[in-house]
């Protein structure tokens, strides 16, 4: 690898006079007293002035102290890092879909309208549900969506009602979305399979819970088997089964999430529909519901008659608008390559190959980490640093081991009901050898642990910088370059 | 094209490690009358050429194209240097995910922190977060932020604030019990003064404005500032063509006290509406209170100046419940675009672009306000957009443009009384060509 050279914040490299783009000239009258009067600037402060080499070295300096999934193995559980395919990009950049205004009128973006219904069709086949918005532009942002429709069919009956309840197994965006929707979270404990207890369910379940929010499988990587009948406990008391789609991953083209009795899931396109995650974003997070919810999506709902597309604005029950125009097209353009490229054998086999590689290092790795809970999972698996932590180390110390190796950590921060967890979903496009290098680092990690655990506590040593002080960005904290 | 490295050979002694001898019993957490039986009914797979070519296919029924454009209210078409594209593709930031792993994302982080260094010196406040999702939820996250700031439920939103904006809004809002008063606007095209001092009492937390504002009018922010702080309210200032900021005052400077707004001028292609880029920036004092990522400035065991996410205590992955906000993925990768294309532009580039726009909208205004029955509605400054009244209704004058080959605005019917208008927006991309022609086609119409 080329030494990588450390490079400067942009302002610091700065000077006066320089510029990397020449503005066309002005080829209308110019009106010098324009805006005259008005509070104008007579400069924009501190904004930096470079060259358009220095553009481009300074970002690609920059990219190259970055890890990514196109450089290796990216396990971080519940965010299925899986390879971005080039196809959906170049796709994507077809200037009829990247320069196409969003209030063009209809007739003239029927390309687009067609794209975005055939994605809606393919995403219900593949859920077993009956309608579904494109409009939510992230995973969190289609959970608070699923709850503005849960609320607003309660509203509908007279009574919004007052609780949802969420496993404490569940991602920190779930309580979030719900409180962000007017409801107290209630937290449902996990039994000793790490699942939810339909007898601790049905002790919380009554008329004033509008709603279960549920993982399947969970973030422990482990199918909730009893869902049906969850399902049916929360109908019977009038609530609605919501369904975090994070890990459908394991589930895709196995069984369906409508089948499962589930009311309204959202999808994250850039998770089990390989678009990718940017660096942390964009995503996507379609909301596909039953029909009764229907009546409740956002708007526009796109319609097709006789072949012609158009905008549906007219939804007398619609919770409204939860973003400016329809989602994020071109990553539903993304995701729509990629369902059409693998067809449903390859879906199918995506699932499969995704919980393989998960139970193949979950194999290897046993014994060596500690795993809370030894029910079957698919997807992922979690581990913790139980073992580990009889010599000091814990899975912040054995994360940033692994940056030395030079490989990606897995997830440390959830589920809270492990404590020092290591969340591993390698997903399906990992190849064996892929594999066999994180286990093996896993491995000589373990034994480091017990042999030189200072090793571990003061890594990583190799990497563009060293491990850095978290404490002091929050205490004292520095957001922005100044001069 | 495959994305399974896994090969048969592979699978079978994968399986065997496991004990297992099929792929199936690697399910056997699913009850079996849960499995599906069969494939689902998905089309066949596609090679990469079919795949190619069944998109362009579908672009190619998108006839846009074939028309000038005068459309904006939200969405603007700019100009984007070769450099954002081609930095941009690099995977190195396409393919990794939010920093959680600092030693190995200081790229990320790098450019997110010059990021929210560059939205502070173009909004004058003095932090910013790593971005949300569009201008729309911005302006949404910045009631909900002022609503916890204040711990007060009135909510002013000026009616000249974009439609969807406005939306989003109340969509938001109407759950958690906020009452959202709008204002009424004058013959300016402005926030009325007096609808604002009548609308504003003691329970009021802030005052939502555009600007410019949907019609495009430039308000009168310090004016606004003053009303709503002597009432103990703040003042939050959306903005959904946030390239006026080459030109006009920094909000924060004439006392706005959160800037929220759409960043897709900033590099972004228009595509059909998303992924745009929601930024937000607000005064020191309510760092605690705003949503989103922050990128912060720190050491190394070495003493080696380094990036990280911080203030997370904010954040739904701690505080769960209780956080500022649920978002998680935000718009990392169109922060990036932004950084880039702000970056390239530089301080002397973007007053420019923005003079340019300003320039030829202003030429346009007059070229168009010279035909007779055609004229401005609103009396107020503008930036790159303006509203325009036409001897008849919009619809049928747009029709005919139209037939002409223009895209020639967007109507305001949602607004009472404003269905002989329509809001034309005219950037650097529209060469005196295009405006004539736009000018030659409604004297046609209107002959």
């Amino acid at each position: 690898m080329i030494n990588v050279i450390r490079e400067p914040l942009i302002f610091e490299i700065s000077s006066p006079g320089k510029t990397a783009f020449k503005v066309p000239v002005l080829d209308v009258p110019e009106k010098k007293e324009l805006l005259a009067g008005l509070p104008l600037r007579a400069d924009i402060e501190g904004f930096p002035e470079v060259s358009e080499t220095e553009i481009t070295r300074h970002f690609t300096r920059l990219s190259q102290t970055n890890y990514c999934v196109d450089l290796g193995i990216y396990p971080l559980g519940s965010c299925t890092m899986k390879y971005n395919p080039k196809i959906n990009e170049k796709v994507a950049s077809l200037p009829g879909f990247t320069q196409a205004h969003p209030l063009a009128p209809e007739e003239l973006v029927q390309g687009n309208l067609e794209l975005m219904k055939t994605l809606e069709k393919l995403l219900l086949e593949i859920t077993g549900m009956d309608a579904i918005t494109l409009q939510p532009a992230a995973g969190a942002h289609g959970e608070l969506t699923g709850m503005m429709l849960i609320r607003a069919y309660h509203q509908a009956q007279g009574n919004p009602r007052k609780y949802v309840l969420i496993p404490d197994s569940a991602h920190g965006t779930n309580p979030s979305s719900a409180h962000l929707c007017g409801y107290t979270v209630k937290e449902i404990k996990s039994n000793e399979r790490g699942t939810v207890s339909v007898d601790d369910l049905a002790r919380e379940m009554n008329e004033e819970v509008a709603a279960l929010m549920l993982t399947n499988p969970n973030t422990l990587g482990v199918f909730e088997s009893d869902i049906c009948q969850i399902a049916e406990l929360v109908h019977s008391k009038g609530g609605f089964l919501y369904m975090d789609g994070a890990n459908l991953n394991a589930l895709a083209g196995i069984t369906r999430p409508g089948d499962l009795k589930v009311d309204v899931m959202h999808l994250n396109l850039h998770k089990t529909f390989s678009t990718p995650h940017g660096g942390g974003g964009p995503g996507s997070g379609p909301v596909a519901v039953k029909k009764i919810l229907e009546p409740f999506l956002p708007v526009p709902v796109i319609e097709e008659i006789g072949g012609t597309y158009y905008l549906n604005y007219d939804r007398p029950q619609t919770i409204g608008r939860v973003r400016s125009f329809y989602g994020q097209f071109l990553v539903a353009l993304k995701a729509l390559a990629y369902i059409l490229s693998l067809g449903p054998e390859g879906i199918k086999e995506m699932a499969e190959t995704a919980v393989l590689n998960s139970n193949y290092i979950r194999k290897n790795l046993e014994g060596l980490y500690e795993l809370k809970y030894d029910t079957p999972t698919l997807h992922e698996c979690v581990f913790s640093d139980k073992y580990q932590r009889e010599y000091g180390v814990t899975n912040l110390d054995i994360s940033k081991r692994l940056l030395d190796y030079g490989l990606h950590p897995p997830t440390m921060s959830f589920p809270l009901i492990v404590h020092g967890a290591l969340m591993i979903e390698p997903t399906e496009t990992e190849s064996r050898r892929d594999l066999d290098l994180f286990i093996e680092a896993m491995k000589a990690i373990a034994r480091e642990a017990k042999e030189n655990p200072d090793l571990l506590r003061t890594a990583p040593h190799i990497t563009y910088v060293r491990r850095l002080d978290e404490v002091q960005a929050a205490r004292n904290p520095i957001l922005r370059w100044e001069k | 094209m495959s994305y399974i490295p896994i090969s048969q050979e592979d699978r079978q002694e994968m399986l065997a490690l496991l004990g297992l001898n099929s792929v199936e019993e690697l399910f056997s957490s699913i009850p079996e009358e849960n499995r599906l039986r069969n494939l689902l009914n998905l089309p066949s797979a596609k090679s990469e050429p079919e795949l190619l070519s069944y998109f362009e296919d579908r672009s190619k029924k998108n006839t846009f194209d074939q028309y000038v454009s005068f459309l904006g209210g939200g969405a603007y078409d700019h100009f984007i240097p070769a450099v954002v594209d081609y930095l941009s593709s690099r995977g190195e930031f396409v393919s990794p995910y939010t920093p959680y792993q600092p030693e190995v994302s200081q790229g990320t982080l790098q450019v997110i922190f010059e990021y929210q260094t560059l939205i502070c010196q173009l909004t004058g406040l003095e932090i910013a977060n790593a971005s949300l999702y569009d201008g729309a939820t911005g302006a949404a996250e910045a009631v909900l932020m002022a609503n916890r700031v204040k711990d007060k439920k009135r909510i002013l939103v000026a009616s000249t604030v974009n439609p969807q904006y406005r939306q989003v809004i109340y969509t938001y809002g109407k759950n958690l019990g906020l009452e959202i008063v709008e204002l009424p606007y004058n013959q300016s095209g402005q926030v009325e003064i007096r609808g604002l001092q009548a609308a504003l009492n003691e329970g009021t937390a802030v005052l939502l404005c555009q600007s410019p504002n949907y019609f495009g009018v430039i308000e009168d922010i310090k004016a606004l500032a003053e009303i709503v702080h002597e009432r103990g309210a703040m003042l939050t200032v959306a903005i959904s063509e946030p390239l006026s900021l080459g030109l006009l005052e920094a909000p924060g400077k004439l006392g706005a006290d959160i800037v929220t707004g759409e960043g897709q001028s900033f590099g972004l292609p228009l595509s059909y509406g998303g992924p745009y880029l929601g930024f937000m920036a607000c005064k020191k004092e309510f760092v605690r209170q705003l949503p989103g990522r922050i990128v912060g400035q720190t050491v190394d065991a070495e003493g080696r100046r380094g990036f990280v996410l911080t203030l997370s205590t904010r954040e739904q992955h701690i505080r769960r419940e209780k956080a500022t906000s649920n978002i998680c993925t935000n718009e990392g990768h169109c922060a990036l675009r932004a950084t880039i294309y702000l970056e390239t532009l530089g301080r002397k580039g973007l007053r420019k672009m923005a003079w340019l726009n300003a320039q030829k909208a202003a030429y346009a205004c007059e070229q168009l306000t010279s035909i007779p029955g055609v004229r401005a509605r609103f009396g107020g400054p503008v930036f790159n957009e303006f509203v325009l009244e036409f001897p008849r209704s919009w619809e049928e004058i747009n029709r005919k443009l139209k037939d002409r080959g223009i895209l020639g605005g967007l109507g305001l019917k949602e607004f009472p009384g404003l269905d002989q208008c329509a809001l034309i927006t005219v950037t650097e991309k529209h060469s005196r060509e295009k405006i004539d022609l736009y000018v030659r086609a409604l004297q046609e119409v209107l002959r």
